[in-house]
């Protein structure tokens, strides 16, 4: 065994592992866990949950009225909301899909809970433009079924792009994950103890053996899914990019929208991993898994994503000098030092300053660091999308039609409460599924080892 | 003699994958055929060892794909130029570039959709009772045991001997 291999092994993978060792792990975080952080992290999601719940009530009972939203800001946080969550959602079937197109070995230990984040981030996104109709409960005439009004969707509209746009993407996530799942949740059938256990995850297994042609059939399946997913998810930001592109407002008719919007998907989305990956590691004792060298990979990732956000930035500002459109310079100017300049320099300090430090090897190594970096990253990208939909909307062309945003309580709890829910969801999924997709870490042993 | 064909066949296990693909190689030049092996992750070295040929998952994908495109296009043109034409700021009725991305969508989920069906039914799942459950140390197979099955009606002791001369840790006789 050359010196290198060793080296990359103990990398990707503590040594003294076995198949074994590895199942026995994983399986124990589901079936025997270890309750009391457990119970609190579950316990305050569950209260910003129900916090969310009476928001919708509420908005459900009184309408729209109860955001800050007015005339001409008509869209803020739940579009803001929508963005930043689909957003997140993004990064996890690009860390599953294109990591495994590129053959790279890291993503097995983070593959199944970046694949849940995504599930979960992009279930929590499609609600709010649901809530933002005014009238939710007719959110599927958007859809094309027969209907005795004989309407159909206005098909040259970006809204209904995007509509075919989410759906589409939840499903085929959630479809990815599943079969994913299925060998895993086949070994919880088989160390589970308890009989209601056996039957839970005896039905959710379907029945899975693990036979060869078995095996055959799912990893077609899971190369073809992949090399469906990654084109999938630029597609799907690149819709929610256009809502904005086809509108002729200042700061938002430019085509440089799309791959803009992915790249900024693909930052804050690696740092919600990071977010998610760092905790995850040290409470469940997951260190031996999920390894620095994982951690330092995701930081460099976002460090990149994060340089081309930062260009887009600049770009933005060149294109609308060089266009000479009086307004398009009038719209930047505000975001400089306009009322919502605050917002702006946020950003920049989120999204642009604080980044830099990724470029040092200690800090990307120092768990503690990431997470800071990462919180900011997270932050600044919710601010980003705040000065893009607010800071476009609040002065028209027409400046006697000018009118300022300010969040009414509510707002806020929509906010938090979403982060509740897709917190809820996740904890679940942490309690009762396998959180490392365990016949993915098996195959990496037989790998590592066959190298050795 | 009804008790001795209500017989599945002869399961054994091995420890490492190395010796379950070289016992699969020993047991098909001994000209068995019907050789099913059960391991906890996917290994190429089976595709090769037991033969297995492609499958139909990425042709499924592609029909999925397929109706999804075709499909799409049709209703948009069906629905925008003869069901209910608008006129929009002059445009054509038959507007195809704003056609393509709601067919681009649809186009991913029927093709995901195509291809995990594909995978179910040709791997005959959900199926929640198969004889090979019957042997308590099945489990392992999920975990880190790698499992060899020759399909037989009639118990053999030739066969028996056979797997444990190639390396196998414990033979069973799986019962129908």
């Amino acid at each position: 065994m050359s010196a290198a291999r060793t080296a990359r092994h103990e990398r990707l993978l503590a040594s003294g592992h076995t198949y074994t060792s590895l199942s026995d792990k994983i399986g124990k975080l589901a079936l025997r866990p270890n309750g009391t952080l457990w119970f609190v992290s579950f316990a305050c999601s569950l209260l910003l949950t129900l916090l969310f719940a009476a928001g919708v009530g509420e908005l459900l009972e009184k309408g729209v009225g109860i955001w800050g939203i007015n005339i001409p800001v008509a869209w803020a946080f739940a579009l803001i909301n929508y963005v930043w969550w689909i957003a997140i959602g993004m990064a996890g079937t690009f860390i599953s899909a294109a990591l495994y197109l590129a053959r790279q070995d890291w993503r097995s230990s983070l593959n199944r809970y970046a694949e849940a984040m995504t599930v979960f981030a992009v279930a929590v996104s499609g609600l709010f433009p649901i809530f933002h109709l005014g009238r939710p409960w007719f959110f599927y005439w958007v859809a094309f079924y027969p209907n005795r009004m004989s309407l159909w969707p206005q098909w040259r509209s970006s809204l209904v792009w995007d509509f075919l746009a989410i759906i589409a993407y939840l499903l085929v996530s959630i479809m990815y994950w599943y079969v994913g799942l299925l060998p895993d949740l086949a070994t919880l059938r088989d160390q589970a103890r308890t009989r209601g256990e056996q039957v839970f995850y005896g039905l959710l297994a379907l029945g899975w053996r693990g036979e060869a042609r078995h095996w055959k059939r799912l990893e077609s399946l899971n190369l073809v899914l992949a090399g469906l997913a990654v084109p999938l998810v630029f597609s799907v930001h690149s819709m929610v990019a256009l809502d904005f592109s086809e509108g002729t407002l200042p700061g938002w008719h430019s085509t440089l929208f799309p791959p803009f919007f992915v790249a900024g998907a693909f930052f804050s989305g690696f740092a919600m991993a990071l977010v998610l990956g760092i905790p995850l590691r040290r409470w469940l004792g997951l260190g031996d898994i999920i390894t620095p060298k994982h951690l330092d990979n995701l930081s460099k990732m976002m460090l990149a994503a994060g340089l081309f956000v930062g260009y887009n930035y600049a770009v933005e500002f060149f294109m609308a000098f060089y266009s000479g459109d009086p307004y398009e310079i009038a719209e930047m100017k505000d975001r400089l030092l306009g009322p919502y300049a605050w917002v702006f320099w946020t950003v920049i300090a989120c999204n642009v300053v604080a980044i830099q430090f990724l470029w040092s090897p200690r800090v990307r190594r120092n768990p503690i660091a990431l997470f800071v970096i990462s919180m900011l990253v997270l932050i600044g990208m919710w601010y980003e999308r705040f000065i893009l939909i607010v800071n476009s909307l609040f002065r028209t062309y027409l400046p006697s039609s000018w009118g300022m945003f300010y969040p009414t309580l509510w707002d806020l709890i929509f906010l938090f409460g979403s982060i509740g829910l897709f917190l809820l969801l996740f904890t679940l999924f942490v309690r009762w599924l396998p959180i490392v997709a365990m016949y993915e870490m098996r195959k990496l042993l037989h790998k590592l080892q066959g190298a050795g | 003699m009804a008790g001795e064909q209500e017989r599945y066949g002869c399961m054994a296990f091995f420890e490492t994958p190395e010796t379950l693909v070289d016992a699969v190689r020993a047991l098909r030049e001994a000209g068995y055929t019907q050789i099913e092996a059960y391991t906890p992750f996917p290994l190429q070295a089976l595709d090769e060892a037991l033969n297995i040929r492609g499958n139909a998952v990425p042709l499924a994908t592609f029909v999925g794909g397929a109706i999804g495109a075709i499909g799409m296009l049709v209703m948009q043109y069906f629905s925008a130029v003869m069901h209910y034409p608008i006129r929009v700021g002059g445009r054509p009725f038959a507007s195809w570039p704003a056609f393509i991305p709601p067919a681009l969508e649809i186009t991913f989920l029927l093709a995901a959709l195509g291809g995990v069906l594909a995978m179910l039914i040709g791997n005959r799942l959900p199926k929640f009772y198969h004889p090979v459950f019957h042997v308590e140390r099945f489990e392992r197979a999920s975990q880190d045991a790698f499992v060899l099955v020759v399909r037989s009606e009639r118990a053999e002791q030739r066969l028996r001997s056979l797997l444990q001369g190639l390396g196998a840790v414990q033979v069973d006789e799986v019962p129908l």
